[in-house]
């Protein structure tokens, strides 16, 4: 295999993963939200809440895109084989974020009537999360693939395992949005989400357990990968530093730290990402395409990677800047609205 | 693979895009409609100019949000419905797609952001800057995926091995042959478009007295735009034609209904084509002058349906009358422009009112034609989803009949809901009209087009108080 056609694929599941875990971290708090609206009944708790989040949840689904799209144009053959093995949740996916996102907007005009908009805006984030969660379990499962294509049935991504991982991710994304609040709100809401954060980060920490202890287990490949000697000791630092990063968002909630608890959240997602790329790279589509066999000519990923590399760096340049303007904490009745 | 999944993808995707589409045609137009303001504030110091920009700019926002929504449903339909799409020909289609969205999102989070929120906090300069950049990308992201849909007309700058394409030259492949025809065409078709919105909503205010400085410049912009597109876009029409007779005979051999290769051709002015009968079963024509105005001979001939075997046409009924809706719509916006013009050079276009009561109802005249435009090009290039490389039949995913149906319903409800929402408030708006175009300070730089959206509704909302 010539230089290009080698490191092009590798540079381009680098630019995706940077995609999908900045899409995971940003986009996570903001559904976050919508998943603890029903835990906030009080509408000035929720006026406050979705204030704290409304300058920045556009910019977040960029990712989504990005990853998305990425996808298709560096790798069109694993976009191929994964979008219809998970085809209903996919489309549902982005039916319930169309849902929220109008809600955003929606919910201060039909004030108020603004109930409906509440429901969407809480089932719009907690469908979409779930779904999330549904189609990395399923595509941790394995996809079935012959001659290049799937070729499975509509429900094979419905399983006790990808239905835990859809509930792990809605946990997951409720305790960064909780984090979040902590964060950058102060009060009545501020004290909720440190409740509720107590609560969720244990669960959270189940179910990262859960699936840590159930891939290897129903995945040989994948145990191999973290329990053969070379491997075993590199990689021992993931599940240390998870329990440290575990430990220190604990203490943080526990001494009323403001931003300890959301950057040690952000961490825990970071090195559950790692941990999962570790466990599958150089796979795309496990256990049947790598990177090097899903990859689109040459050609057309560099062609592509120029204007990513143009482009990337001007927006995540002004998502910084969007971020430093909008610093500080949301107060009550106070909002961009 | 059965043919329900694949007929349900095709409907699916054929509603999801043409939603779509209504948004792009207006801000691609209305983005260059507010640059054009704003320049001509800046240089005439004119304030009305400044209330009109404001204005648009709020309804700017609304369709831009939908807009947005919108396509990027689209982008994962190739993955989800066509799946032997991205197989296929990812490799070329890819990147053009990929540039179109990286363009959207430049722009969004650039020079957007300080067009809809920066009235007050950048330099006027730099204002009316970000509004002619935010034009100058979106009409760069329709060249890219116009690019990508012009190649799966009349592909070139490729070569297939093992049935997948793969890229040979960028520059063929971006620049084939329908694509400055289908580019200057669509674009020509967005400007009209908004142009007509424009001149109807100022002939609206006229005729109820409201804003009548405000009416008489949209007046004079729409109908000048219109009079120059309307005739211009015939011309565009005609050799947009010509080239698709030389590489897709069989989809202009629908459009005329001509069924046979033999015979010298009629224009078509309207039938009743059968395609079980291979013929028109009800026929009014100009004998030969299809042949006059394609070959320029009077019986010059051309490919006829039954050239082509069964298996390789389209279906001639959808292609054929949504051409004639698309032709006889341009007609009439011509005919507007023309009169339009006649009265600004009498003078008496302020005051005509049996010219501006219909002109103030045909704001919607831009938005069919382009979508009739849209299911000509499309339902023509049947039964290839990439001409001559790949037939649609075989680029449909792998997916149950019952699990497209599930979501097309889906989208039709959701859709329903949420763009009646839209379309709604952009009525509101209209209805209150320039002088609700406050002028308060927005706080801080939201990265949001949405929240300009909103800021717009409420707008909308109180001024029906
Ligand atoms: C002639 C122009 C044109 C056409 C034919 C299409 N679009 Fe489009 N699209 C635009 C012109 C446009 C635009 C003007 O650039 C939009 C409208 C509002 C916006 O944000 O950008 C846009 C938005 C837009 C977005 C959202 C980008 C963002 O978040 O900013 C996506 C993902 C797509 N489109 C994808 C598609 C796909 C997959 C299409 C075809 C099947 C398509 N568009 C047809
Ligand atoms: C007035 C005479 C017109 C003629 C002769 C004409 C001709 C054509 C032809 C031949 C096509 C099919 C191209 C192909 O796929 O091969 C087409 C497509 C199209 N037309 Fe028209 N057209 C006219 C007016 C209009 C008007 C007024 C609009 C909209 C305002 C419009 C919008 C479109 C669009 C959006 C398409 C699809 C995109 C494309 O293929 O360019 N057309 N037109
Ligand atoms: C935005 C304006 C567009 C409109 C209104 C439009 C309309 C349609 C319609 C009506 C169909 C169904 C045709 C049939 O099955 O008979 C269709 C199919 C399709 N179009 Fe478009 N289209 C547009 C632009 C595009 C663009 C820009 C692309 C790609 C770059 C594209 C790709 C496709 C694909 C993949 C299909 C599905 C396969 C097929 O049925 O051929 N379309 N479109």
């Amino acid at each position: 295999m010539d230089g290009l056609a080698y490191w092009l694929p590798l540079i381009w599941v680098s630019v995706l993963g940077i995609a999908v875990a900045l899409y995971v971290v940003l986009d996570g708090f903001d559904l976050g939200i919508g998943i603890l609206f029903p835990a906030n009944p009080r509408e000035a708790d929720r006026d406050q809440m979705m204030n704290s989040v409304a300058p920045f949840w556009d910019g977040n689904e960029t990712w989504l895109v990005l990853g998305g799209g990425g996808l298709f144009v560096a790798f069109p053959l694993a976009y191929s084989i994964i979008m219809p093995a998970v085809y209903l949740p996919v489309l549902i996916m982005l039916l319930a974020l169309v849902f929220r996102g109008v809600a955003f907007e929606f919910r201060w005009v039909a004030k108020p009537h603004h109930q409906m908009w509440d429901i969407a805006f809480a089932g719009g984030s907690i469908v979409a999360s779930f779904m999330q969660g549904l189609i990395l379990g399923a595509l941790l499962e394995g996809i079935t693939v012959s001659n290049g294509a799937f070729s499975g049935g509509t429900f094979d991504w419905l399983s006790p395992f990808s239905l835990l991982t859809g509930l792990a991710v809605v946990a997951g994304y409720g305790l960064i949005g909780a984090t979040w609040l902590v964060m950058k709100t102060d009060g009545d809401v501020q004290a909720r989400a440190r409740d509720h954060a107590k609560l969720l980060l244990p669960i959270v920490l189940t179910a990262l357990l859960i699936v840590s202890l159930w891939t290897p287990i129903a995945v040989p490949r994948i145990f191999e990968r973290w329990f053969t000697l070379p491997n075993f000791l590199l990689l021992a630092p993931v599940p240390l530093l998870t329990a440290y990063a575990a430990w220190s968002c604990w203490s943080g909630l526990a001494t009323r730290h403001d931003t300890k608890p959301f950057v040690a959240t952000i961490a825990l997602f970071l090195l559950g990402f790692v941990g999962l790329a570790v466990s599958n790279l150089p796979y795309l589509v496990p256990p049947s395409l790598d990177v090097w066999q899903a990859a689109a000519h040459p050609s057309s990923q560099l062609f592509m990677l120029i204007g990513v590399l143009i482009f990337v760096p001007v927006i995540l340049a002004y998502t910084v800047f969007v971020y430093w303007t909008f610093r500080g904490k949301v107060k009550a009745g106070e909002g961009y609205h | 693979m059965d043919f329900d999944a694949t007929f349900l993808a095709r409907i699916q995707f054929a509603f999801t895009v043409s939603f779509h589409i209504i948004f792009p045609s207006f801000t691609i137009g209305l983005a260059a409609f507010i640059a054009t303001l704003l320049v001509r504030w800046r240089l005439t110091g004119q304030e009305h100019l400044h209330r009109l920009a404001r204005f648009w700019t709020k309804i700017f926002a609304v369709s831009f949000a939908m807009g947005v929504v919108s396509g990027i449903v689209l982008s994962y339909e190739f993955g989800t419905n066509w799946s032997g799409f991205s197989r296929i020909v990812g490799n070329v289609l890819g990147p053009l797609l990929g540039y179109e969205v990286l363009t959207a999102f430049f722009l969004e989070a650039s020079f957007l952001g300080i067009m809809l929120f920066g009235w007050n906090r950048v330099s006027p300069n730099l204002h009316v800057t970000s509004a002619v950049l935010v034009a100058i990308g979106t009409s760069l992201s329709a060249f890219w995926i116009l690019a990508a849909n012009s190649w799966m007309q009349t592909p070139a700058g490729h070569e297939v091995r093992d049935g997948i394409a793969y890229p040979v030259s960028w520059l063929e492949i971006i620049f084939n042959p329908s694509f400055p025809y289908r580019f200057s065409h669509m674009f020509t078709a967005a400007y009209l478009t908004t142009s007509l919105v424009v001149a109807a909503v100022g002939a609206r205010y006229l005729l109820s007295g409201r804003f009548v400085e405000e009416s008489k410049t949209m007046l004079r912009m729409g109908i000048g735009m219109v009079a120059i597109l309307a005739p211009l876009q015939l011309f565009i029409g005609d050799q947009h034609g010509l080239n698709t007779l030389e590489h897709q005979p069989a989809k202009v051999a629908a459009m005329e209904a001509h069924w046979d290769g033999n015979e010298p051709a009629d224009l078509v002015l309207f039938a009743w084509p059968s395609e079980s009968q291979e013929k028109n079963l009800f026929e009014i024509s100009i004998p030969n002058f299809a042949s006059v105005i394609l070959t320029h001979t009077w019986d010059g001939r051309i490919k006829g349906l039954k050239d082509f075997a069964p298996q390789d046409r389209p279906p001639v009924k959808p292609v054929f009358f949504a051409f004639r809706v698309m032709v006889g719509l341009g007609l009439l916006m011509i005919a507007a422009g023309l009169i339009g013009a006649f009265l600004w050079w009498r003078g008496t276009l302020f005051n005509t009112k049996w010219f501006l009561r219909p002109l103030s109802m045909s704001w919607p005249a831009g938005f069919i034609a382009i979508l009739a435009g849209w299911w000509v090009t499309e339902t023509g290039r049947q039964p290839w989803l990439a001409t001559g490389i790949v037939r649609t039949a075989d680029a449909a995913s792998p997916v149950s009949a019952g699990a497209v149906l599930t979501t097309l319903v889906l989208f039709v409800i959701v859709y329903g809901i949420v763009f009646s929402m839209g379309i709604y408030y952009i009525n509101r708006l209209i209805e209150k009209g320039p002088a609700g175009a406050s002028i308060k300070p927005a706080d801080g730089v939201p990265s949001r087009p949405l929240s300009a959206a909103e800021e717009a509704a409420h707008d909308a909302i109180e001024g029906t108080r």
